[in-house]
């Protein structure tokens, strides 16, 4: 068992007296100290440093590693690339968690992980010794796997938009830059990718501003997946809003790009497209893609579902978008902010001595704007099965909305901010 | 310095005795785990932003909160998504998110 000294020693070795505070006038063994680095301050990584923070009453010191200096939301970015809002209505400063939270964040890149020794090291040239390590690095995209894509400037002209941020901007100005009479392509990768509805949102809204501005033009949603991969009907339903700007082509999955034509060759088609979005395979981000831990697919990072650590990897949690995921489990920013939470809890026990809670339970509730205005959902309950040692789907729960409407488009805008603020504030 | 580190075997033994407990008595952050899986739309601790369409559940009464969450499932209130997620929790997990709340400044 543990005792005061080991504690100590390993606070110490952690390596800051930034860690004692959380030992002092508490019971042995019951409240955790230590420090806690978390790599990527998105939906997971942001919520995870601030719960570690705020249910340790600030007794564990965390450190989050982010290469980006302020946050900017996939979510609502869709609405951005329709013009119906700004970047700067989706991107958020880092402050909160600075001032309010006593989390030291950090902008910079995490570069390698040594298990053994715990330490990650940085591409400043710093290295952090870590209790325990969470990773939430998202996705990044097998361009390898989209022969023409691979260079630099394919990659320019080409883009995905599918990480908030510059790109989400640079597809808003080619779609305003394009001509009346103009195609619009976007192709969609095999399921699993990150944000399940997004694609057909985008589809949508891209649409619903063509519609407005230039009616000539043309929407073509290139799916690889047989079917609409989710809330299926009411896409289809929205679809036919669309009549005669939108076409959705199931089946077509994209195997070449030529940038300069702008031409991509499907299975059993070639489209030449003026704006060709490619959102390409993607896979967990570099960092959890090349630590060594025990990937699934060669792609996605194999989990306890009960502590989100690493099966392989003792004292490393993997997060959000990168982890292979649980049945019917989105990978979502919703999701990943639920993530974040059990993870929490599990390492705040874990830095106690005392074993993860038994009974995990995660929620998804996903928000997609069909028009600038009309909104639907689809939302689902996961509960920790102890046979199955997974989450599972809870029958008769979650579910789709009866159709597109108006107040759900106000809650979605709510939902937006209070899970920004549940993350960062 | 080796011996102070987490071996699997330690680790097993304390996860086998967590879980020993966790099965006698009571986790005592089970309310407060469960509650935070309705912050993502509710807020933290179920305090909203200034102006969410969505309702804040801070300080709510815990019977009329239960209530609701009653009504959600049973169909008898209206709903766009909460008589689907209610449905996904047991009444004893919804019990402990009401009074967790409801003790929520």
């Amino acid at each position: 068992m543990t005792n005061r000294r080991d504690f100590l020693k390993r606070s110490l070795m952690a390596g800051g007296a930034a860690t004692l505070p959380g030992l002092s006038g508490c019971a042995l063994g019951t409240r955790p100290g230590g420090h806690v680095v978390v790599v990527g301050g998105g939906f997971g990584g942001a919520t995870v440093a601030k719960y570690l923070r705020m249910w340790s009453d600030r007794g564990v010191a965390v450190t989050l590693v982010e290469r980006n200096p302020r946050f900017i939301s996939c979510p609502i970015s869709n609405l951005v690339i329709s013009g119906d809002k700004t970047l700067a209505d989706i991107t958020l400063g880092y402050d909160g968690l600075r001032n309010t939270w006593g989390v030291t964040v950090l902008q910079d890149e995490a570069l390698a992980i040594d298990p053994a020794g715990r330490t990650l090291r940085l591409a400043s040239g710093g290295t952090l010794r870590y209790d325990r390590l969470v990773l939430s690095p998202g996705v990044d995209f097998q361009f390898d796997q989209v022969p023409g894509l691979e260079s630099e400037a394919a990659q320019r002209a080409i883009l995905h938009a599918w990480k908030a941020g510059a790109q989400t901007v640079a597809l808003r100005k080619q779609l305003e830059d394009m001509r009346d009479g103009g195609v619009y392509a976007l192709t969609i990768p095999k399921a699993p990718y990150r944000c399940p509805p997004g694609p057909y949102e985008r589809a949508c809204l891209v649409a619903d501003y063509l519609k407005k501005t230039k009616p000539k033009s043309k929407v073509l949603v290139l799916d690889a997946n047989d079917e609409i991969v989710s809330k299926k009907a009411l896409f289809t339903k929205a679809f036919e809003q669309y009549k005669g700007i939108l076409e959705y082509r199931p089946g077509s999955e994209l195997r070449e790009v030529d940038a300069g034509s702008r031409t991509a060759r499907l299975d059993f088609d070639t489209v030449r497209a003026d704006v060709l979005n490619v959102v390409p395979p993607h896979r967990a981000g570099d960092i959890a893609a090349r630590a060594g831990l025990k990937l699934i697919n060669d792609r996605w990072v194999d989990i306890d579902w009960l502590s989100f650590e690493s099966v392989s990897t003792p004292g490393v949690h993997v997060i959000g978008d990168a982890i292979f995921p649980a049945p019917t489990m989105p990978k979502s920013g919703h999701m990943a902010n639920q993530h974040a939470k059990v993870a929490a809890a599990a390492i705040l026990n874990l830095l106690a001595g005392q074993a993860p809670a038994p009974n995990p339970v995660v929620m998804n509730t996903c928000y997609s704007f069909v028009d600038s205005k009309n909104v639907i959902h689809v939302a689902s309950v996961h509960q920790y099965d102890a046979e199955k040692k997974v989450v599972m789907p809870v029958p008769g729960a979650g579910g789709v909305s009866a159709a597109a409407n108006e107040l759900e488009g106000a809650y979605a805008l709510s939902w937006a901010k209070n899970i920004w603020a549940d993350m960062l504030t | 310095m080796k011996l102070l580190r987490w071996t699997p075997l330690a680790l097993a033994l304390l996860a086998g005795a967590g879980t020993a407990s966790a099965q006698d008595k009571p986790d005592p952050n089970l309310a407060r785990n469960l509650a935070a899986t309705c912050a993502g739309c509710h807020g933290t601790g179920g305090r909203t932003v200034p102006g969410s369409a969505v309702e804040p559940l801070a300080g709510a009464d815990s019977a009329v909160l239960m209530q609701k969450l009653r009504d959600f499932r049973s169909g008898a209130r209206p709903a766009t998504i909460m008589h689907q997620i209610s449905k996904g929790y047991t009444e004893a997990q919804l019990e402990l998110i009401a009074a967790y709340f409801a003790a929520r400044k």
